[in-house]
């Protein structure tokens, strides 16, 4: 089971083992982390699950779809090279060790 | 605040767990009791008339928050218990069956009622209406039972819900009738050009639609529904009819307490109601707008934002709700996506592809933007979205000028900005 470290806005960090297939923004709501609102449901809909990726995994994750491309241009937070929709990543064992970092507002 | 000053909260849909939780970022230390009527911890809805209905799933991939969320913020979860009465002058609630909470500050999270058709067989088994996950489960059942018996399935109204439920019950395979009373489809929330693209979209996927119609009954043969008859004399038949006509809020509690109501429980941009011990927050409530005029939105982003001004405002704080209002709706390949309110509109223009469809329709008065409704077309919804909640306005030319880059207004405005 993957474990993936989210980092709360204030820099609380909590790791929480995923179940290969969940998203990451399910996992975090379940856990009822801070730092994400997610309010279309992971539907691409309404880019409130915003995370930061850390650097170093970037190259490792799928790359964002069209749809997701297109919902980053316009977060609430600062958008980054970085910046993925936690309801478009999806854990697998190769992304054991991951690190997220949630921004201080996303709506 | 004393630890022992307890909160409840009636209502544990979207806006209710977005109470509680935000008391307790607020720094909330009471008790906190959330009352729920359905045997479910909270749950997300839109679902329950688009991918879930088709796909099913288990009620946990529904939740809001997982179980350790409640322990962890400890919100006492009274679930299968409805609230009967308020009783505001001894702080009490009282639940249905005679016990008593006591309450120190109140919040109504008590949702909405499906509309119901006033009509002869409006009652029998299989007409069924969509607000929670039993009826989702019934709806998705009763689609697959008529479609197994080459039965079609009808759908009153062609609103978001009924249209969802339309293309669901394709999805499973359904023959679909869609009876509308108006000439057209989602009319009281989208121009003419809107509600074609999904005229033409539903009639491409094989949904029957009927405009005009005036339900005028439910027909049954041995007990259960057989046909839907209109006031034309047309008989539409029905394996199971599914009603999706509107909700109005519920606010009976509200009422029989005192509290002012007006089609909705009234508040405040800060979710305040008429009693300064109670805040209200969601589907169930109205709010006043500085112009006197009364708004009743129905989304999640309301419940959200609203629950968070409740949870402010029971703790004596002021977080008025400011944003742009935004919906969005998945039938079939369109998403469709909408901000603003397009009420009182006096010009639309289109901006992309109607055809495909990928194309955004923008809604003025007297040349200011109010609404964007987006087919396919997200980077625009999103566009809109910032410009809205920045009161920012395209002129009607540049928002059907396909090279006008609309993010360029924000730019304006913050180059105006930093040189002041």
């Amino acid at each position: 089971m993957p474990r993936i470290t989210y980092v709360e806005p204030d820099g609380h960090a909590v790791t929480l083992k995923l179940e290969p297939g969940q998203t990451l923004m399910r996992a975090a709501m379940d856990a009822g982390l801070q730092g994400i609102e997610a309010q279309c449901g992971g539907n691409c809909n309404c880019a409130t699950c915003h995370c930061y990726v850390a650097p170093q995994w970037l190259d490792k994750l799928k790359p964002p779809s069209d749809d997701e491309q297109l919902m980053l241009t316009n977060v609430a937070a600062e958008r980054r090279p970085n910046s993925r929709l936690s309801c478009q990543l999806v854990a697998e064992d190769a992304l054991d060790g991951l690190i997220v970092r949630f921004p201080d507002r996303q709506s | 605040m004393d630890s022992q000053v307890p909160i409840v909260i009636v209502g544990a849909g979207q806006a209710g767990m977005q109470i509680a939780e935000s008391l307790r970022q607020e720094g909330f230390g009471g008790t906190l009791t959330l009352c729920g009527e359905e045997p479910h911890p909270p749950y997300q809805r839109p679902p329950l008339s688009k991918k879930w209905l088709v796909d099913g799933g288990t009620t946990a991939s529904l939740a809001l928050r997982g179980p350790a969320v409640m322990e962890r913020l400890r919100i006492a979860l009274k679930l299968d218990s409805r609230v009967r009465a308020i009783d505001r002058n001894r702080r009490e609630v009282e639940l249905a069956d005679g016990s008593r909470l006591p309450y120190d500050r109140l919040a109504l999270a008590t949702g909405s009622l499906p509309r119901t058709l006033p009509i002869p067989g409006a009652s029998l088994p299989g007409v069924l209406a969509l607000r929670g996950i039993a009826d989702s489960l019934a709806i998705g059942a009763a689609i697959r039972r008529s479609t197994a018996e080459g039965r079609r399935v009808v759908v009153v109204g062609g609103g978001f819900i009924g249209l969802e439920v339309a293309a669901a019950a394709r999805k499973l395979g359904a023959e679909v009738t869609v009876l509308e009373g108006l000439p057209r489809l989602m009319s009281r929330v989208t121009a003419p050009v809107v509600s074609e693209s999904f005229a033409r979209l539903h009639g491409s996927h094989g949904v029957q639609l009927i405009f005009g119609a005036q339900v005028a009954e439910i027909v049954g043969y041995e007990g259960s529904v057989a046909a839907v008859r209109t006031k034309d004399g047309q008989e539409y038949p029905a394996g199971c009819v599914v009603v999706g006509i509107g909700v109005d809020p519920d606010d009976l509690l509200a009422r029989s307490a005192g509290l002012l109501c007006e089609r909705g429980i009234v508040v405040d941009d800060c979710a305040r109601t008429s009693d300064p011990m109670i805040a209200a927050a969601g589907d169930c409530t109205a709010r006043r707008l500085a112009d006197g005029e009364l708004v009743r939105l129905e989304s999640v982003q309301n419940a959200i934002e609203q629950g968070k001004s409740a949870a402010a405002a029971l703790m004596g704080r002021s977080r008025p709700f400011v944003a742009a209002p935004w919906f969005w709706s998945d039938q079939f390949e369109v998403k469709l996506q909408m901000v603003g309110l397009s009420r009182g509109y006096d010009q639309v223009v289109t901006r992309g592809d109607l055809d495909k469809p990928a194309y955004s329709a923008f809604y003025f008065r007297a040349g200011r933007l109010l609404a964007v409704d987006s087919l396919n077309r997200i980077s625009d919804h999103m566009q809109a979205k910032k410009l809205l909640d920045n009161g920012l306005s395209p002129t009607p030319e540049q928002a059907a000028d396909p090279q006008f880059e609309l993010p360029s207004l924000l730019k304006v405005r913050e180059a105006t900005a930093g040189g002041a």
